[in-house]
């Protein structure tokens, strides 16, 4: 992606010794070791910034949103409607496209359904890839059961990117959505979606891109990209969890049904039948995450302080180091060497299992993820049982590389005695 | 040797470890000592399925007696995987079903026992409760 490695020159340099200051967890110690957090695109850390927001928010503003005539009520709405204005201007989107949702895997569910139930039917094909998370398969899965639509999958070649070719063959006019990964979350990868949208918009076919593990390293502009529908989560933003965006282009907002029905998602209710508000509060029906919503605006107001250029700048670097560091250690293979990738680094180690690493890093204070990453069909596909998977983070350094580097090679003595 | 007595002398051999290292280099050896499953049972029914690491599991019964076979994919579940073994095989179903498999607190090991940690130690251990109570419900 350019915006990883445009202007190298010229990108400020980020302080990581202060920002990580900002970080209290950053500073535990974990069994007597201070905690290297790895796990990033599992779940990032907060900010001071963004963890006094929540308390802020319930000491001086909690109140429900949209009803009330009184002063809390009208500034939690007015910071709720202000969040969601600040989370479309992050995204090049209008506030009325903007939805709030529990995470990516309620938005994708939700277009699922809401999409599915009025433009799928029988017979119709939607393409996702081998690629996919778990979340961005089931749903699919699910309506094309419903539906008794058809499935296909964009195949992914060994070093983890897709078959393009592949996928143009894909395409026809059976075809009614495209749903790929804006980014692996298990590979790295950093998908052309440009073509991609392109190539389905020929056919005039709708995109959506999952772009939870985008979000936290590229600038996303939803216009640039004609992109129709694009998700992102919260928590891995630096924010809250249980909080999510759905970016939807107004023309299909309007054509899709409800996702739930309750209150805030009405116009009128009668005992035959209810009419409905117009997006995006079509589809926030209940009580929202009023917090979450407002807190995740702080987040992304934090990630844009520090500016999202010299956050994938240091990101890339270290992902560089890592990747050569890694690779250097015999018998060492990365899963996922696509040429454009996000700060991700999976591997595993030949004849070893990756838990048995994972839990000797986890008793030298590192935390990485093991397993499956719920992209069971990649590790089918590569015939593994699963990886090691690093995530870096902007507020992680080259010294916590080397000490994952020592404790990679610990665990291998250990494991190889 | 009674239960008790095996968990005993398990708890006394991890308390000459006095650093994690050395505990884990442990576990990975008696993985090497755990009566390995036949071949032939590496099957989807002996196949007890964590998230991550997988565990095979076959039991059977000689007078009276549970007798296991086992193995692991990842070394450190398959030591966990031992050490239930050598606690419980060769007890009565009875005996098996009253234990109470403390000696994995004791140990310190308490966090493997997890179900986030899904490597299928607690899934081997129901399963290990489970046919206990078959075998015995088949003797009444």
């Amino acid at each position: 992606m350019d915006t990883m490695v445009k202007d190298k020159a010229i990108t400020k340099e980020l302080d990581v010794e202060n920002i990580r200051n900002e970080f209290p967890i950053l500073s535990v110690t974990v069994h007597g070791k201070p905690l290297v957090y790895f796990d990033n695109a599992a779940s990032s850390q907060k900010p001071l910034f963004v963890i006094k927001a929540i308390s802020t928010y319930y000491e001086t503003v909690n109140s429900n949103v949209h009803r009330g005539v009184h002063h809390l009520s009208s500034l939690a709405t007015d910071q709720f409607e202000t969040a969601r204005k600040t989370i479309a201007t992050h995204l090049n989107a209008n506030p009325d496209e903007i939805i709030y949702t529990r995470g990516t895997t309620e938005a994708i569910n939700l277009v699922a359904f809401s999409y599915g139930e009025v433009f799928i039917k029988e017979g119709d094909e939607i393409i996702i890839s081998q690629m996919e998370h778990h979340s961005n398969i089931v749903p699919w899965q699910m309506l094309c059961q419903r539906k008794k639509a058809v499935l296909k999958y964009i195949p992914i070649t060994d070093s983890g990117e897709l078959k393009m070719d592949e996928y143009k063959k894909l395409l026809s006019a059976k075809t009614k959505l495209v749903a790929v990964t804006h980014v692996s979350n298990s590979l790295g990868t950093i998908n052309p979606v440009e073509e991609i949208i392109a190539l389905a918009h020929a056919k005039n076919v709708p995109v959506l891109l999952d772009g939870a593990q985008a979000v936290p390293h590229i600038k996303v502009d939803v216009k640039k990209l004609d992109v129709d529908f694009y998700c992102f989560s919260g928590h891995k933003v630096y924010g809250p969890t249980g909080i999510g965006i759905l970016f939807g282009k107004t023309k299909w907002l309007k054509e899709m049904v409800p996702y739930q029905g309750g209150g805030e998602m009405i116009k009128e209710v009668k005992l035959e039948a209810s009419t409905y508000q117009e997006p995006p509060l079509r589809f926030e029906a209940g009580t929202p995450n009023i917090e979450g919503s407002i807190v995740l605006a702080t987040a992304i107001d934090y990630m844009n302080n520090l500016g999202i250029d010299a956050i994938a700048k240091h990101e890339h670097k270290l992902l560089d180091y890592a990747t050569e560091k890694l690779r250097a250690i015999e018998g060492l293979k990365i899963v996922g060497q696509a040429k454009y990738k996000a700060p991700v680094v999976a591997f595993n180690i030949e004849g070893l299992h990756p838990y048995d690493i994972g839990v000797i890093l986890d008793q030298l204070g590192i935390a990485v993820r093991t397993g499956h990453h719920c992209t069971q069909p990649i590790m089918d596909l590569y015939c593994i049982p699963g990886t090691v998977r690093t995530s870096f983070s902007f507020y992680n350094t080259i010294a916590e590389i080397d000490t994952l580097v020592e404790g990679v090679k610990k665990a291998i003595k250990m494991l190889k005695k | 040797m009674s239960i008790e007595e095996a968990e005993r002398e398990l708890v006394g051999e991890f308390e000459l470890f006095d650093d994690w290292m050395a505990k884990y280099e442990y576990i990975i050896d008696l993985g090497k000592d755990v009566p390995l499953i036949d071949e032939k049972y590496k099957d989807e029914a002996h196949t007890i399925k964590g998230c991550q690491s997988k565990v095979w599991l076959h039991s059977e019964v000689k007078d009276g007696f549970i007798y296991y076979t086992a193995d692991s994919d990842a070394m450190i579940t398959k030591g966990l995987v031992a050490m239930v073994v050598r606690v419980l095989s060769g007890h009565t179903p009875e005996q098996i079903l009253s234990a109470d498999m403390n000696f994995i607190n004791k140990i310190g090991l308490h966090e493997h026992l997890s179900p986030t940690r899904s490597n299928g130690l607690m899934s081997m251990i129901k399963q290990i409760k489970l046919d206990a109570l078959a075998y015995s419900a088949i003797k009444r």
